[in-house]
Order: C-alpha cells, then sequence, then structure tokens
C-alpha cells in the first residue's frame, strides 16, 4: 500500500509494522510528529503498544533499556539536545546487550539555539556500542527500520541502533512511501525472543560491581566482537530485505555512479540527493564524478572504503559535524581506513551545512571544483565551505 | 560473598551476555556503608508508617504493626528520622548503643 508520509510518519510506522512492544518516549522538536503519530495510531486502535510517558530522554532510555531487559521489543526516538541527555543510559543500553531500535533527527547543539539540520549530536555518540545509520528517503527510513530490529536482535549481536534522519529536510519533508504488508513484516522480523531476561521467578542483578580484575574487561571485548559480527549481518538483513520486499540501499554504502568515477564525494544523510543532481549535471559534460553514501557509522566500513579507494583517484569528505582541534569525524575516520594501503588516493575533507546552513548544489560544485584542483593536502587538508570571512 | 553467587569464568566465552548476577543483592549486604544510624524511640510511635512510605532503600519493614529498621541495607540516610512526626527515630552514630 502506498502512502504519503514524512520522514516522522515513516519511523511511527516502521515501529507499528515491527510491532515494538514498549515505546518510550520525550517529544523534542523536530522528532515531536514521531511521538504524536504513534499516539494517534494508539488512540484510533490501529497499533497496539504499551507508551510509557516519561519526564525527560535520560528516564526515556532508561525505561527503554528495562522494557528490553524482560523482554520487550523496544522503540523510542529523540533528537538533538535530547540524544545527549541520553548519553549516559546509551552506554547502559549497550553494555546490557539490549538491541533497542532508536530515530535520531539530526539536529544542532545550543548554543545559539537552532533546530536545523546538523550531525553532531549523533556523531558525538560514536563511543556508545551503538550501531548508527543515516538515510536520505521516507522510504529508507521505514525500511532501514525494520531492518534494524533484525540486526539488532540477532542473538550474536544483541546490540541497540539508532536511525538517523536530517532536521526538517527529511524528519518534514513527504514523500511516497510503499508500505509493506503487515504478514510480510511478520515473516522477516519474527517475535523477539532474548536468551536472557529479568524475570521475578528467577531473581538477578543487572549491572552489579565489577572489581578489575573480574570480568568488566571481558565484557567489553564481548561487545566489541558483537559489533564485528554485526558487519556480515547487516549484509545479510539487507539481501533478505530486497528479496523479500525489492529494496536495497546497498548495505554499508550506497554508491552512486562509481564504477569509472575519479572523484568520489562522500556524505551522509539528505545531501546526497543534491550532490547526485551535480553529478548528474557534471556527467553530461563527461565529467567522471560518484558519490558513496555513507549509510552505517558504526560498525564503521572499513574494506568498503579501501574498495572504492582502490578505483578513485580523489575522494572528498563532507562533514555535517566538527570536532573541535581536529576535523570533520567522517574524513578522519576514511583516512585512517585507509592508511593501511599501499596506494592511497587524496583525501579531502569539506566542512558544510552546520546548523542547518544549506547545502545547496553550488555549494556541491565549489567542492567538486576544489577537488579537482587539489594535488596535495599537506596544507591544507580540509576546508570550511562558504563561511563568511 | 558465597562463590555460588560469583560469575565464574575461564574465557570470556563462558561469560553470560549481560553483566548480570545470581540474586546479588540478597547476599551482598550494603548497609557497612553508614556513619549514622537510625534508631527507634517506640515509645514515641504511632504507627503510621511513614518511616516506611519514605525509605528508599525498602530497609524499614513493618513488622506486627511497628517499624523494624534492615540494618543490612540501611545505608544511613536519615529520611526516616527527618519525616517522622513523632520523634520516634533518632540518628545516632554508627558505634553508639
Amino acid at each position: 500500500m502506498k502512502k504519503v508520509l514524512s520522514g516522522n510518519a515513516a519511523a511511527a510506522y516502521g515501529s507499528k509494522l515491527a510491532r515494538a512492544e514498549v515505546i518510550s518516549a520525550y517529544p523534542i522538536t523536530p522528532q515531536t510528529k514521531i511521538v504524536e503519530k504513534i499516539a494517534d495510531l494508539i488512540a484510533v486502535g490501529e497499533f497496539e503498544t504499551e507508551f510509557v510517558k516519561v519526564e525527560s530522554e535520560h528516564s526515556a532510555m532508561a525505561a527503554a533499556v528495562s522494557a528490553s531487559l524482560v523482554g520487550a521489543r523496544t522503540f523510542t526516538a529523540t533528537s538533538s539536545q535530547g540524544l545527549l541527555l541520553m548519553h549516559e543510559i546509551l552506554h547502559w543500553a549497550s553494555a546490557s546487550r539490549t538491541p533497542i531500535v532508536m530515530v535520531n533527527i539530526n539536529r544542532a547543539l545550543a548554543p545559539p539555539w537552532s533546530v536545523w539540520a546538523d550531525h553532531t549530536d549523533t556523531v558525538a555518540q560514536r563511543d556508545t556500542g551503538w550501531m548508527q545509520f543515516y538515510c536520505e528517503s521516507c522510504q529508507e527510513v521505514l525500511d532501514t527500520m525494520l531492518q534494524l530490529y533484525k540486526i539488532a536482535e540477532d542473538k550474536d549481536v544483541m546490540l541497540p541502533a539508532m536511525l538517523s534522519e536530517d532536521a526538517f529536510l527529511l524528519s518534514h519533508t513527504s514523500e511516497i512511501v510503499d508500505m509493506p504488508d503487515q504478514d510480510m513484516v511478520d515473516d522477516f522480523l519474527g517475535s523477539f525472543e532474548p536468551e536472557n531476561i529479568m524475570d521475578v521467578d528467577n531473581p538477578m542483578s543487572f549491572g552489579s560491581l565489577s572489581m578489575p580484575h573480574q570480568y568488566f574487561y571481558e565484557f567489553r571485548y564481548k561487545i566489541a566482537e558483537a559489533m564485528e559480527i554485526a558487519r556480515s549481518k547487516i549484509l545479510e538483513v539487507e539481501k533478505d530485505f530486497e528479496k523479500r520486499f525489492g529494496r536495497s540501499y546497498g548495505g554499508f554504502i550506497d554508491l552512486y555512479r562509481c564504477d569509472d568515477a575519479e572523484i568520489v564525494l562522500v556524505a551522509a544523510g539528505s545531501m546526497s540527493s543534491t550532490i547526485r543532481v551535480a553529478i548528474d549535471e557534471l556527467r553530461e559534460k563527461g565529467e567522471k564524478i560518484g558519490l558513496a553514501r555513507l549509510r552505517v557509522f558504526r560498525p564503521f566500513p572499513i574494506e568498503e572504503f579501501r574498495e572504492i579507494a582502490k578505483k578513485a583517484k580523489k575522494i572528498g569528505v563532507l562533514d555535517r559535524s566538527f570536532c573541535f582541534g581536529y576535523e570533520g569525524a567522517f574524513f578522519t575516520e576514511i583516512k585512517s581506513a585507509l592508511f593501511d594501503i599501499d596506494e592511497r588516493p587524496i583525501v579531502k575533507g569539506y566542512v558544510v551545512g552546520l546548523g542547518g546552513r544549506d547545502v545547496t548544489l553550488d555549494v556541491i560544485h565549489e567542492i567538486i571544483d576544489d577537488c579537482q584542483a587539489t594535488t596535495d593536502t599537506r596544507t591544507e587538508p580540509f576546508k570550511w565551505i562558504g563561511l563568511s570571512r | 560473598m558465597p562463590d555460588e553467587y560469583e560469575i565464574v569464568y575461564k574465557t570470556y566465552k563462558d561469560l553470560p551476555l549481560s553483566p548480570i548476577a545470581k540474586g546479588k543483592s540478597l547476599v551482598f549486604k550494603t548497609g557497612s556503608w553508614r556513619t549514622m544510624k537510625p534508631k527507634l524511640v517506640l515509645e514515641n510511635c504511632k504507627k503510621c508508617g511513614i518511616c516506611w512510605k519514605y525509605c528508599p532503600d525498602v530497609s524499614i519493614l513493618i513488622v506486627d504493626d511497628y517499624p523494624k529498621i534492615d540494618y543490612n541495607y540501611c545505608k544511613g540516610c536519615g529520611i526516616c528520622a527527618n519525616e517522622c512526626p513523632f520523634d520516634a527515630i533518632v540518628m545516632v552514630e554508627e558505634d553508639s548503643k
């Protein structure tokens, strides 16, 4: 069935199709419509779920962890400052091995107040032990949510996953979305049957003290191992999803016109669509440009970037976030992934779109022009594009 | 703590998925952290149960209608003594009788 849905509504319907049993969420612009849509679906009797009203995002995540520990499929959604308030419990979620799925609307962090697109909120959660996915369309939001439950709940993974959509550019943009049949989703996902669950008849302590000589270190290794196993599961689930639903997004990296590309741009989220338009324009003129849309940031697609580097002469990395005292995080990590290969392409970084600053076609063309002109990145490894100087 | 409640493992593969321990809070006594402890003055007690309601650590039990303090878990926060309207609980030094 086709419906016109915003990115927010797609997330709400995603939780319904996945039959999330417990939802705990606190509203925040621009995520509010997710919570409202879920409330609507419950009110009209279309969605049977336990909706927990909480007083903060910290509590929302704490409730989600608890619900997941008693064996409930769990969903939550937040954005920006709300995600930062959750930060402490994000670590509790991954280390308790609760496969919560969360949608985060990428929004800038104050001050000054800004409710517009910026990836700093999720990039700052890089080391929390959550898988991280970035989406480009409303259809991808819905489809990825279903994929994430399947990946996260795999018995060898059992890690939480966050899905990111750009504030307003995706959260409030309506597109035609093909809603899969409930039967097909049920068949794809199955029910959530964890091995360890909190049970009043068999009491256990969760998260108790571990002395330095005991098992803390080993539990951290287990998370690292599960994240590595997730790599193959992400690809397996993508294939299975494509077979059943006829749509796929390239797994870790969504490649666009990269086969013979001399310059490959790397970007995440909504600006990828603008880059596709710029590439089509330049391809008309015979210029060999491609896009590698970063879809998964954790686990990081190391091998995939090495494959791209074998063919491309130059890679331009667009970061919609900035790590003060260094550079954009995607830029750093891509360079790090390529350090061990014999012949590295030129890799240049571009800081764009902070606080929702428009990433227009002109911005993309300026980046491509700069990439074409760059022969050495030692003096200027990265640039702020469109800065009023 | 008795051995049966320890997480025992040879390699990390033997560990459970989540850091869980069987029944640990039943055997892991946390009352030794106190510097002050609540003391009941039962002749003042009106059996109202306010202390039971306010204790944040479930360390006040009601036995035969009267409060009884579980010193295995009481942290000595003093909320019960502060809330009791009848001075039936007073805080004293941990070592005093």
